[in-house]
């Protein structure tokens, strides 16, 4: 079976419009629809697997957002789902995330080992 | 109370692709709820967010339905912002670019929501407080 590498490096783009980040939704669509499917978090994006988001409370007039976009949780289910989640470690520094900070199963690779990871790929989906 | 300022906003981008358009919405939100006026002019891709046909949807990766999702609109949030200028006595005043509407076939919008152009644009800024363009990146 051909394996996909999807990556993610735009951050929070409409997330609370759509409750989602639309690649980490439709790479979990991919799953469920029988893709082999990997992830990999680079640049902003990184700070998805950060633990502990929080984007309640998002009011507009009366209008409430009333079910706000749980990222860590979607990293999370994607891993639970079968999906292999990496997140670039140099992007993780820079933006001075620990180790610790980010949901347990991502897996962390540094930006040296990016080409590597891509020959592990049939088809890079770059987003 | 309405506090006799007004604030121009010019935004580009369309709905669900970009964080601008909700921080767009908090900054109308923010500036109706202290009285000032606010015009928008809605210009390219942005002409979409009053769409009056945008309808929520359930989510199949999390298997919520569609009243358990409660999936928002951009336009019902406009909405809710027209109905929360009533109440301080602030004016909104919301212009769809009219080519940009007529290109893209996104003619069907929210009440309030008026044709216009870019001299539309041109008489905001130069009756504002202060106007402030958001591009597309």
């Amino acid at each position: 079976m051909a394996k996909y590498l999807s990556i993610v490096e735009r951050a929070y783009h409409g997330t609370l419009e759509e409750q989602d980040d639309t690649i980490l939704w439709i790479s979990h669509m991919a799953k469920k629809a029988g893709a082999d499917v990997s992830v990999l978090l680079r640049a902003n994006a990184v700070n998805y697997a950060v633990q502990g988001q929080n984007a309640e409370g998002l009011t507009f007039g009366a209008a409430a957002l009333s079910v706000p976009p749980k990222l860590d949780q979607d990293i999370a289910e994607l891993i639970g789902a079968g999906v292999s989640v990496y997140a670039v470690s140099d992007d993780l520094e820079r933006r001075g995330i620990g180790r610790g900070d980010i949901v347990a199963g991502v897996r962390l690779i540094a930006q040296r080992e990016m080409a590597k990871l891509f020959d592990q790929h049939d088809q890079i989906w770059h987003w | 109370m309405a506090s006799g300022k007004t604030l121009t906003i010019s935004i580009m981008d369309p709905p669900y692709e970009s964080g601008t358009t909700t921080t767009m919405l908090r900054i109308v939100d923010a500036a109706l709820k202290k009285g000032h006026n606010v015009n928008v002019f809605a210009y390219e891709g942005a002409v979409a967010l009053p769409l009056k046909t945008q309808a929520a949807h359930p989510n199949p990766v999390k298997g919520t339905t569609v009243e358990e999702q409660h999936h928002p609109t951009t336009s019902g949030f406009i909405s809710a912002l027209f109905e929360a200028a009533g109440l301080t006595g602030a004016k909104l005043d919301w212009v769809n670019c009219g080519l940009c509407v007529d290109e893209r076939g996104a003619t069907e919008w929210v009440e309030g929501v008026r044709r216009g152009g870019p001299g539309d644009f041109v008489k905001f800024a130069q009756e504002s407080t202060n106007t402030l363009v958001i591009g597309t990146r």
